[in-house]
């Protein structure tokens, strides 16, 4: 893109800028009808991107539900905050860094991290906690079910250095930052190949009476720029996250940023220590769209005017124009507005930190963002024109059916003489469900000393709060397969299982953080997806008391046409009144009593044939998906995850597992490995064939262990709520049997199943080395 | 008897520390800026965990030539206690106030996970509470903590006894299986001559609290007390 500013602004320019004839037409109304400059063009450009504006799905989200009692700040902040008692809120959100980071692994997941972390502190809360939701392509050569061929070596090696270079970016930035990483998903499917999903979640404390709002307000206050220089890096990176994938692609690696954790650690401590003198008044970070996106949002939020001089803006580079200036993404950087005649006691604080602190302009009273160089206005626009104002469209939608046979194709063969033993073993190894230790071993979980359940054995994470008994559980979760095969409703599996993750820690959930990532919305049946997934999750945060309270969409997922399966990942936060009931998932010792809480019915063989088309041993082991996701009643989901925190707070629980991919037979496996604590179970088929009683993922059930004595009471909450609560065995030492109907069909020592868990990760990028070595 | 936890920009287990100091071994602590030469009468340091500056160049290379560890080196001189933490360990080798050197980790790899540490010596400040033999489990969580030194250095540290912890199987069974990054002779940690500093890669704080699944690290804090009690 030619940057002169000489450049005359022709169709072809606009166009280069991502705005399509009407929307440039709109921009000179909103002018007055004049023409723009280029940098108000480029200002245009970046505030009108799909990724900064929201213009496809603005009009969905507000179905979604975001209030609560305990709501104290809904969508439209840089987060979303929670009041979660005794004087404390927390502050969360997640945020998509997809584009980044299939273009420049380590540094698109580095500055993902660093961008939600600064959505967090720039509220004025403490970042005590992050997870993330990582989807990529196929690591292993296994034929993929549903696609035409095996992943080639180049594929598998692509897929495994963009693995290899997220969580290492993940890990550099969190762990420098001193933030523990709680873990998250990862997750495989061919359809993440070329467009890799990392989805950061971040959740900080701060005192209810302290919070700060990236808010303008006071004529005359002065506008200060804090932390990094801005550099020429980033320009134009939400245009890039609002465009489609081609071979070109490469090409855009100058718009990706670079992330320095060291200096956002500086910025942290500064920022904290300057709110604490009070002369703060507001506080944006700068994200997508720089310097632009936090004056014109600051400004528009307090209905007041910001105008800056970019003469006084630090600069890395000499020669920037005011296009650079206004467009950079460079990193680590803040916009604040400090009450007028306190500058100093600011300055003093960033100066200790040893970081740059600049008053950069003022607010004024005109509700315009003016842009200055060397005295010379080079830009004025009002701040509504970026942001109330910005296009919004209602695309159309069109009803869509995956290519995807609804019933079981006829090759498929259940209720064989397979050994399912074996099948238990391949699903504990597949891909999806294997153990992440390789990828979380790699965060830092444990500083800041709060981590009382970390990654890789529990369903949430949970963290204490200090000075107080309460604690926090969090949980993501999102099912891209489920989506595909019906948005609707794999979207509300997706919050249901969130909370479920949440409620089986012992926690309240209360609230919550989606991340969207789609296709293309300009196509129709993209925007029907979209639209569904909305639909769904408003229908299941509604039934479960979850409001929304912020987030991000990801459109344009991508490559050569090729798009993703409609991904929804959803975040739950739950809160803990004591902290110490908090429970795990696993077995703790031989001797207690196992119980299969579940809220639902098996159905008859057709639903069954149906719904376990879109299980994991069906893509894994049977290498074919069909039909639809289980279903899901989100009246008992709600009654069984209230139950389960009633019979944890009433100390009727030992442990508690959720039943979720690969069946009842993974989720006693994962309970049994982490502790050797082995099961011995007894089920019934229910006249079904075997695999759907061991492998079929029925929503709303979960694994809990039991002192014999707590029995009674366990089964006088489930009756409360209206759910089963069938004893299906006990713990043992060291053997995991399943028995259906009276004869055995599953027997294995748990370091066998350990084995296959735990290695196969590791196993899947070794390989993977040699064929690409052997290739 | 007061306690000083140094913080230098970057550092990230400093309030962890200060923390533990506080709340669980429940003593008399202050931070320390790393830009003041002041130890404010403090009767032990701790250097805590963290990225000191970046730590870009090399661990621990820039934070050696902060006015605070100048007096933290005469400090030590005149016997003062100084525990070093992760971080702290390799500033503290930076700083030649214990030899050696942290290497990048055999993996190559971050690695955060709980290890198996055996007390080699527990007749130091830092592990009076402690059996010789002893096996506690710390977390470690480290890029570099592959600790290196020449032979003649080896030979010395074994001859006085100043290696203090060494990784190990839960059994106090010293294998390559049981060290986590490659460390020379499976060493964890080592002491000062005068025994009066302590390096140690695992972080005893965050095995301190009952809520964090593990109180063995608490040993090191309670040795510490005692050891400035006597004083």
């Amino acid at each position: 893109m030619n940057l002169s500013p000489a450049l005359a602004i022709t169709p072809e320019v606009v166009q280069e800028h991502g705005l399509t004839p009407e929307e440039y037409e709109k921009v000179k109304q909103l002018l007055g009808g004049r023409e723009p400059t280029l940098t108000e063009l480029g200002i245009f450009s970046v505030m009108w991107s799909e990724h900064c504006s929201y213009k496809s799905s603005r009009v969905h989200l507000k179905r979604l539900p975001t209030r609560s009692r305990l709501v104290v700040q809904g969508p439209g902040e840089n987060a979303g905050i929670i009041d979660i008692g005794d004087g404390w809120a927390c502050a969360f959100k997640i945020e998509s860094h997809n584009h980044p980071s299939f273009i420049e692994p380590f540094q698109g997941a580095a500055t993902g991290v660093g961008g939600i972390l600064r959505d967090i502190f720039t509220m004025g809360a403490r970042p005590v906690a992050v997870m993330d939701s990582l989807r990529f392509g196929p690591i292993t050569p296994a034929k993929a079910a549903g696609e035409g061929a095996r992943a080639t070596p180049a594929e598998l090696h692509k897929n495994h250095s963009v693995l290899e270079g997220v969580v290492s970016g993940i890990a550099s930035y969190g762990n420098c930052f001193g933030v523990p990483n709680l873990g998250g998903e990862t997750k495989f499917e061919p359809c993440y190949s070329g467009n890799p999903l990392v989805n950061a979640f971040a959740l900080g404390l701060v005192r209810r009476d302290q919070i700060f709002y990236a808010k303008a307000s006071g004529e005359g206050n002065p506008v200060i720029y804090v932390g990094s220089k801005t550099g020429r890096d980033g320009i134009h990176g939400a245009t890039m996250a609002s465009e489609e994938f081609s071979e070109a692609s490469e090409a855009k690696r100058p718009n990706v940023q670079v992330g320095d954790p060291f200096l956002e650690k500086l910025l942290l401590e500064a920022c904290l220590e300057a709110m604490q003198t009070g002369a703060i008044v507001g506080i944006q970070d700068m994200g997508a769209a720089g310097l632009t996106c936090s004056t014109c949002e600051m400004g528009g939020r307090g209905h007041v005017g910001i105008e800056i001089e970019l003469d006084r803006v630090p600069q890395r580079e000499t020669g920037m124009t005011p296009y650079e200036i206004m467009l950079s993404e460079s990193q680590e950087r803040m916009l604040l507005v400090a009450q007028k005649g306190r500058e100093d006691e600011v300055f003093r604080v960033f100066q200790k930190w040893g970081l740059d602190a600049v008053d950069v302009g003022r607010v004024t009273t005109d509700g315009k963002m003016r842009v200055l160089e060397h005295g010379k206005v080079v830009a004025e626009i009002p701040n509504e024109a970026l942001t109330d104002d910005a296009p919004v469209y209602k695309r159309p939608l069109q009803r869509w059916e995956p290519p995807i046979p609804r019933e079981k194709p006829d090759g498929i063969k259940l209720a064989g003489p397979g050994d399912l033993t074996e099948n238990l073993k391949r699903l504990l190894a597949s891909p999806n469900i294997c153990g992440k230790r390789w990828v979380w071993q790699q965060y830092d979980s444990m500083v800041q000393t709060n981590t009382v359940e970390g990654p890789g054995a529990g369903d949430a994470g949970v963290i204490r709060i200090k000075g107080s008994q309460r604690g926090l559980a969090m949980a993501l979760d999102g099912n891209g397969r489920w989506c595909y095969l019906d948005p609707r409703l794999g979207a509300m599996h997706a919050v249901a299982e969130a909370a479920r993750n949440v409620a089986c820690a012992g926690a309240t959930p209360v609230g919550a953080t989606n991340c969207l990532n789609f296709g293309n919305p300009e196509k129709p049946y993209i925007m029907w997806q979209f639209s569904q997934v909305v639909d769904g999750m408003t229908r299941a945060c509604e039934e479960l008391e979850v409001p929304i309270t912020g987030g991000n969409v990801s459109f344009y997922n991508e490559t050569l046409g090729e798009g993703i399966y409609p991904t929804p990942v959803v975040g739950i936060v739950g809160i803990l009144e004591d902290v110490h009931q908090a429970t795990q998932p696993h077995f703790r010792q031989a001797g207690r009593t196992v119980v299969l809480l579940r809220a639902g019915e098996p159905g008859d063989i057709t639903d069954a044939e149906s719904e376990f088309g879109s299980s994991e041993y069906a893509k894994e082991v049977l290498g074919a998906v069909w039909g639809y996701p289980p279903e899901l009643e989100l009246e008992r989901e709600a009654a069984l995850q209230k139950a389960i925190v009633e019979m944890i707070q009433t100390g009727l629980v030992e442990s508690a597992h959720d039943c979720s991919d690969g069946g009842l037979a993974v989720a006693l496996s994962e309970a049994a490995l982490p502790q050797a604590v082995g099961v011995r179970v007894s089920v019934a088929s229910q006249g079904l064939p075997p695999e759907f009683a061991l492998f079929g993922e029925d929503a709303s059930r979960i694994v809990i262990s039991c002192d014999r004595d707590k029995l009674s009471g366990i089964q006088q909450v489930a009756v409360k709520y209206g759910l089963s609560a069938d004893v299906i065995g006990e713990t043992v030492p060291e053997q995991v049997e399943i028995k259906l109907d009276g004869g055995v069909v599953v027997s294995a020592a748990v370091s066998e199943l350990r084995e296959a868990y735990e290695s196969a990760l590791e196993k899947a990028l070794r390989t993977e080395t040699e064929v690409v070595a052997a290739d | 008897m007061k306690f000083g936890v140094i913080i230098f920009p970057g550092s990230n287990c400093d309030h962890d520390a200060y923390w533990t100091i506080q709340h669980v071994a429940r003593q008399p602590v202050t931070f320390l800026w790393h830009e003041s030469h002041d130890l404010e009468n403090c009767d032990a340091i701790i250097v805590p965990g963290g990225f000191a500056y970046g730590d870009y160049l090399r661990t621990g290379a820039i934070a050696k030539f902060s006015p605070v560890m100048d007096s933290v080196r005469k400090f030590a001189a005149g016997g003062g206690l100084v525990l070093g933490i992760c971080n702290g360990f390799q500033i503290l080798c930076e700083s030649g106030l214990l030899p050696g050197a942290l290497m990048r980790n055999v993996g190559l790899k971050y690695v955060c996970k709980p290890v198996y540490v055996r007390v080699e010596n527990a007749n130091t400040p830092f592990t009076s509470t402690c059996r010789e033999g002893e096996v506690l489990t710390i977390p470690i969580g480290h890029m570099e903590g592959n600790y290196f030194c020449d032979e003649a250095t080896l030979a010395e540290l074994r001859r006085d006894q100043r290696i203090v912890f060494r990784y190990a199987t839960p059994d106090g069974d010293i294998t390559p299986a049981a060290n986590p990054n490659g460390s020379l002779d499976n060493i964890a940690g080592i002491c000062s001559p005068g025994r009066n500093v302590l390096g140690m890669m695992p972080h005893p704080e965050r095995s301190s609290e009952p809520e964090l699944g593990c109180t063995e690290g608490f040993k090191i804090f309670e040795s510490l007390v005692g050891a400035m009690a006597e004083k």
